[in-house]
């Protein structure tokens, strides 16, 4: 089994990253098994081709435009993903969406996808997480190690 | 009168609105807006140095090394700092690699599909295809079962309604002209550049340890140690599988991107007329090939009005004639200067926000306007393949006549060097360089293989930041053209930092003296036949690659329609 975790965002703009925040908590919390990879892909699109290519699920930890409060989860799979192209959810999906319909064009695009967002509620220029963005993230952490222990992977905790 | 505004206008990465006046059927007026505030000037304030590459190449989820490089040769600008040979010819490999990349990546993915019509392809014969292939070269992915099965896969992808990637294109406009046959041909490429991109990508993976965002570097050299024999460096097996992958690279863009771009070129010749726009054309020298940077690969320059023989070279590092001939305007972007309204110096620059709404004779854009020697300048591939074309560079000349050939043969009618000042002269420079920054890739995997086989496995000198202010810059000649990197540096903290990139170039709005910037300019008499299709816009404005995210940064996700049109 083969599964990419990827944080996407903007660090530069609080809330924005939230996506690698999320990567960047889950690697200094957790030892992975054998076959999942976490990646930063900041907001790269066609740039991250390579390494979604050809696996059996991709995990995208994103910034979403939606409603509800900020710091909400958000989880998407599979079929609700296309409506998501269709609507601009993420500020990254035109990156994200040309590379994943690029994949499918070379029968490379992953089997399942999924898609865990979380409600931003500040996007100007700063370094740091918002207090509803944070929270958020830890809740998306252990979202996605659910995900991974139902797919047969789960992350081991790390002894501090 | 009509007014188009289209907005946005980039397939992948930032927010550029763009408004036309069209009359009689042809543009009269353009303003170019870039939508997003840009502050990673405020954001670098107080910190290291050393750190700013890091933050830099976070900028745009495009050019992430490029902001990454330019960012550590203006602190080691700063400093004096001379640096080793081995970690220059591992940075350009880095920078060739990255480039040849990004122009597979535009060409085919982001430019192509305003000229190649993916509907019509479908009608293509694969043999007619393949025949008309193997008249260009012999390029042996041209073959009948391959251009068949992308036939029909595109045709699988089209009847399912899921047009994906394709959704947004303009198929059946009255302004898309090729035969099915040669639409077949280059959307088979499309599909094989995906795979070729992938290549080039790697390349950089392998050098830069990560992508995006590459590790391997540090102000002073690389990060990573060189051993010949140890497994956890940069050995010379990873050198060799380095070869392999830059000789794949080579058949595709010599024997399939080239002539594609040629016959594009050759079937669109009317394009060869509309989008000069500004013809000062700037570029640097790249690719250095010494410790201090006072020898490149690559030339660089200054051209006025077009005129090849007035040629200025930029030679070094040090270069006055660079760094005193570089200023920005904000009299219509949303900035504004304290203590005066004249353009200022980037030492001097500041960013301090001052928006209002859209003012046509006003402020109206987030992108400052640069000049060099007090006039706008178009940067960008064209520009760096006409500054090396003047500066007597052999492989540049050599590409360049190619194309010029083929498409020559496929137009039945010689094709003349000033038809590159133009919209499709945009594209076919863009070609011409990533040929010639394949080759440089090759040379600059040669001269680290042969320093390293000297002895010298050195990639990092130690930077020492002096008490008191220095100052800095850093240039580099990126895939859309020239970005510098400015600092001032007090007490070994940065006190002033600005990216002065090549989107602001050409994308920035009038200057001080209400001066269109390259994308208006180029824009002036664009024909346009359906307002409500600005496909001939959209023609002129992709062929300078638009990206803007590092000009300017993002505010809005609003749903709102791409193009506006309004009667006045």
């Amino acid at each position: 089994m083969s599964i990419l975790v990827l944080g996407l965002g903007n660090i530069l703009l609080s809330d924005e990253g939230v996506g690698v925040r999320i990567v960047e908590a889950l690697d200094a919390s957790h030892d992975l098994p054998d076959g999942v990879e976490l990646l930063d892909g900041g907001t790269s699109g066609m740039d991250l081709l390579d390494m979604v290519a050809d696996r059996d699920c991709l995990i995208v930890a994103d910034a979403v435009n939606a409603d509800g409060p900020a710091g909400r989860l958000i989880r998407l799979e599979n079929e609700n993903i296309r409506m998501l192209f269709e609507t601009r959810f993420s500020p990254h999906q035109l990156g994200l969406s040309d590379m994943l319909a690029a994949l499918c064009l070379i029968d490379k695009a992953p089997r399942r996808v999924v898609i865990i967002g979380v409600v931003p509620q500040n996007l100007s220029l700063g370094l740091e997480l918002s207090p509803a963005a944070a929270d958020g993230r830890d809740a998306a952490v252990t979202m996605i190690i659910d995900e991974l222990t139902r797919l047969g992977v789960a992350p081991t905790p790390r002894l501090h | 009168m009509t007014r188009i505004t289209i907005d946005p206008i980039t397939r992948i990465e930032g927010h550029l609105r763009i408004d036309c006046e069209v009359d009689g059927g042809k543009v009269t007026k353009a303003w170019s807006s870039g939508q997003m505030w840009r502050g990673i000037e405020l954001i670098l304030k107080d910190r290291d140095p050393r750190d700013a590459w890091i933050f830099t190449q976070r900028i745009c989820g495009v050019c992430t090394t490029v902001h990454a490089i330019t960012s550590v040769r203006a602190v080691e600008n700063a400093l004096n700092l001379e640096v080793p040979l081995n970690a220059q010819y591992i940075r350009n490999m880095i920078i060739t690699a990255h480039g040849v990349h990004d122009h597979i990546v535009h060409f085919y993915h982001l430019a192509a599909l305003d000229w190649v019509d993916i509907v019509s392809a479908l009608k293509g014969d694969p043999e007619g295809a393949s025949k008309l292939g193997a008249t260009l070269s012999d390029y042996k992915a041209n073959s009948i079962p391959n251009i068949r099965s992308v036939r029909d896969k595109l045709k699988t992808f089209v009847d399912s309604g899921n047009l994906g990637v394709f959704a947004s294109g303009y198929w059946g406009h009255p302004a898309m002209k090729l035969p099915p046959d040669v639409n077949l041909l280059a959307a088979t490429h499309y599909i094989q550049a995906l795979e070729v991109q992938r290549i080039a990508n790697k390349i950089v993976t392998i050098l830069g340890s990560k992508t995006p965002h590459i590790q391997n570097l540090a102000v002073g050299g690389v990060a990573n140690a060189i051993n010949p024999d140890s497994q956890s460096t940069l050995t010379l097996e990873r050198l060799y599988a380095i070869k392999a992958l830059i000789d794949q690279l080579g058949d595709f863009i010599n024997n399939a991107m080239m002539n594609d771009v040629a016959a594009v070129g050759a079937l669109y010749a009317d394009w060869t007329k509309y989008g000069a726009g500004v013809t000062n054309y700037l570029s640097v020298p790249d690719l250095p090939l010494d410790t201090k940077g006072t020898v490149f690969e690559l030339p660089g320059g200054y051209i006025p009005a077009g005129d090849l023989s007035k040629f200025q070279a930029i030679k070094s590092y040090q270069d006055a004639f660079f760094r005193d001939g570089v200023k920005e305007a904000v009299k219509h972007s949303w900035y504004e200067y304290s203590g005066t309204n004249a353009a200022l110096h980037p030492f001097d620059g500041q960013t301090t926000p001052k928006y209002d709404d859209f003012h046509d004779d006003g402020k109206y854009s987030w992108i400052k306007a640069p000049t060099f020697l007090d006039k706008r300048a178009q940067v960008g591939p064209l520009a760096n393949v006409l500054g090396m074309y003047a500066a007597g560079h052999e492989p540049t000349k050599r590409h360049l006549t190619k194309l010029v050939e083929v498409a020559s043969k496929v137009a039945g009618a010689p094709i003349p060097l000033s038809a590159l000042h133009s919209t499709i002269g945009r594209i076919a420079a863009r070609a011409v360089r990533c040929a010639v920054l394949h080759e440089a890739l090759q040379n600059q995997w040669q001269l680290l293989l042969d320093n390293i086989a000297k002895g010298d496995t050195r990639t990092f000198n130690r930077p020492v930041f002096p008490k008191g202010e220095v100052r800095g810059f850093g240039y580099h000649e990126a895939p859309r053209g020239v970005l510098s990197h400015w600092v001032v540096i007090k007490d070994g903290k940065i006190d002033n930092y600005q990216c002065v990139v090549p989107s602001t170039w050409n994308a920035g709005p009038r200057d001080q003296n209400d001066e269109p910037g390259p994308y208006e300019a180029s824009l002036i008499d664009t024909p346009v036949a359906d307002a409500n299709l600005p496909l001939e816009v959209l023609r002129t404005v992709h062929s300078f690659d638009p990206c803007i995210a590092c000009a300017v940064h993002m505010v809005d996700a609003e749903k709102r329609p791409i193009v506006q049109i309004k009667a006045m």
